[in-house]
């Protein structure tokens, strides 16, 4: 333990801001944080603000019945107990990205805000990339470049779970 | 809690339960659906806006749990919801998924800013991480419920026997950051609010962190908890990175991993919005609650509750993927 805190002594002695210095001044009391950490914070900041309000939006009129439901909501007990597998079959819902095409039922767009929560760390990692390259950090910029094609990946509907 | 936060707080739950009851006059005027109104769940007397009501206000409390108890919401929501509610394992892993996913998100951007979450650190991290947890995810889906849930119970446990013995270390002594670091630049420097002090860092044993991402990745997507019960003590013990950067990048590492996760549960039919959204509300609402009266309340009489709920969730997901408390 004491050589832990004198560890973290040396740390906090040798501690110095290394940040651009229009990030620094932006940023005087988080002085290692990165141009494309704060961009990234705030493409992050915007689009989940985004997502919540799109979920919320979406959910309130599928309560109230506005739109009419693919599953109506009472029948929704008989479902909710089946396997994954068995819910689609018995109820018609569509697996992948089948569900765009139903938009007009209250429960499907709820799809719309789960989806945008799903997809913004993709658009982050879309606009750091970049950066990076353009810092000549090209490791961190293939970094990257290769987690978008792992979400994309994911998110494409091409990778199944199949069933149980 | 100050007042407008708990009137803000309890407007929000107001409305949503009034919503919820709108739904039910919703469903009732609807011809084709009123006899079914009368229908009750499967081996439940209760109407069907009774279990979304419920999980709202239980996943309300989960969220102060969670955040006084010093855990994701996930690794309580799959356990308790998987264990005493009436949905499918299949639906609970995915709602846990996207709560503890709504969770990073809302938390990411001011971890980011503070530099409380290291992007450098993460971004190799998180690959490795998500990539794995797409196999988790598909896996969890592959595989039979009762395998399922018995190796969920199991995981629990473990989780369980991870809190009590894991040690923390505030400032891990890291002699030589190793080459894989040193070649990646993952070092940093936070600011300590509480002492006004900027703490530089590095880490050690890469290869082998990086290495244990992968299960972790494995395990975050094919049980739904999030991952974080495991982030920190890699990230801390294993890779020397300080306590508080650890618990915020760890925080946000599962905005990525579990996006990958969420998918495959999405795109394979695993996600109800009537669970999804009662819980990502309610958890989110209680966690603003928890923080706020975070300041008043004893963590470790807090954190034994804690603990002892997931123990009882872990015996109770153990004992019915063995079926011998269905």
């Amino acid at each position: 333990m004491n050589e832990e805190m004198q560890a973290a002594e040396l740390a906090v002695s040798k501690a110095k801001p290394v940040a651009p210095a229009a990030a620094a001044a932006k940023l005087q009391t988080h002085p290692a944080v990165s141009d494309e950490q704060l961009v990234y914070a705030q493409v992050l900041d915007m689009g989940v603000k985004i997502g919540f309000l799109v979920l919320v939006a979406s959910f309130v009129p599928y309560l109230l019945g506005v739109l009419t439901p693919h599953i109506p909501v009472a029948d929704l007990p008989r479902y909710w107990s089946l396997p994954v597998h068995d819910y689609l079959a018995a109820t018609g819902m569509q697996a992948g990205w089948g569900w765009i095409h139903m938009l007009g039922k209250g429960d499907v767009l709820n799809f719309v805000g789960i989806a945008f929560l799903s997809g913004v760390s993709i658009v982050c990692y879309a606009v750091v990339a970049p950066m990076f390259f353009r810092n000549g950090d090209k490791i961190y910029g293939w970094l990257a470049v290769v987690e978008v094609l792992v979400l994309v990946l994911a998110a494409s509907g091409l990778l199944k779970g199949g069933g149980h | 809690m100050s007042r407008t936060t708990a009137v803000a707080v309890s407007s929000a739950s107001l409305v949503l339960i009034v919503l919820l009851v709108a739904g039910v006059t919703h469903a009732s005027g609807d011809p084709s659906a009123a006899s079914a109104v009368a229908e009750v769940s499967r081996g439940s007397a209760m109407p069907w806006w009774a279990w979304p009501a419920i999980l709202f206000v239980v996943t309300f409390l989960l969220g102060i749990a969670a955040v006084l108890g010093g855990v994701g919401g996930g690794v309580l929501f799959v356990p308790i919801v998987g264990g005493f509610f009436p949905f499918h394992i299949d639906f609970v892993r995915g709602a846990g998924l996207l709560v503890a996913l709504a969770g990073a998100l809302a938390a990411g951007p001011g971890l980011l800013k503070k530099g409380m979450a290291d992007l450098r650190l993460a971004i190799p991290v998180a690959l490795i991480a998500s990539a794995s947890a797409i196999v988790g995810a598909m896996l969890g889906l592959a595989l039979p419920t009762n395998v399922i849930q018995t190796a969920l119970g199991a995981t629990i446990l473990g989780i369980v026997a991870i809190m009590l013995m894991a040690k923390k270390s505030e400032y891990p002594h890291v002699g030589k950051a190793d080459d894989l670091s040193t070649a990646l630049r993952i070092s940093g420097i936070y600011h300590e609010a509480s002492t006004g002090q900027n703490v530089d860092w590095k880490i050690h044993r890469t290869p082998q962190g990086l290495a244990t991402f992968v299960v972790i990745g494995v395990m975050a997507g094919m049980f739904g908890l999030g991952a974080g019960w495991a982030n920190v003590p890699v990230l801390n013990l294993m890779m020397g990175v300080p306590l508080k950067v650890s618990v915020g990048t760890s925080k946000f590492l599962l905005s990525i991993t579990d996006t990958s996760a969420a998918w495959i549960y999405v795109n394979n039919g695993a996600v109800l919005p009537m669970l999804v959204a009662p819980s990502v509300i309610g958890i989110m609402l209680g966690s603003i609650v928890g923080v706020r009266i975070l300041a008043r309340a004893k963590p470790a009489a807090i954190r034994q509750v804690v603990v002892g709920l997931l123990l009882f969730a872990g015996m109770r997901a153990l004992l019915k993927g063995t079926g011998i408390w269905n």
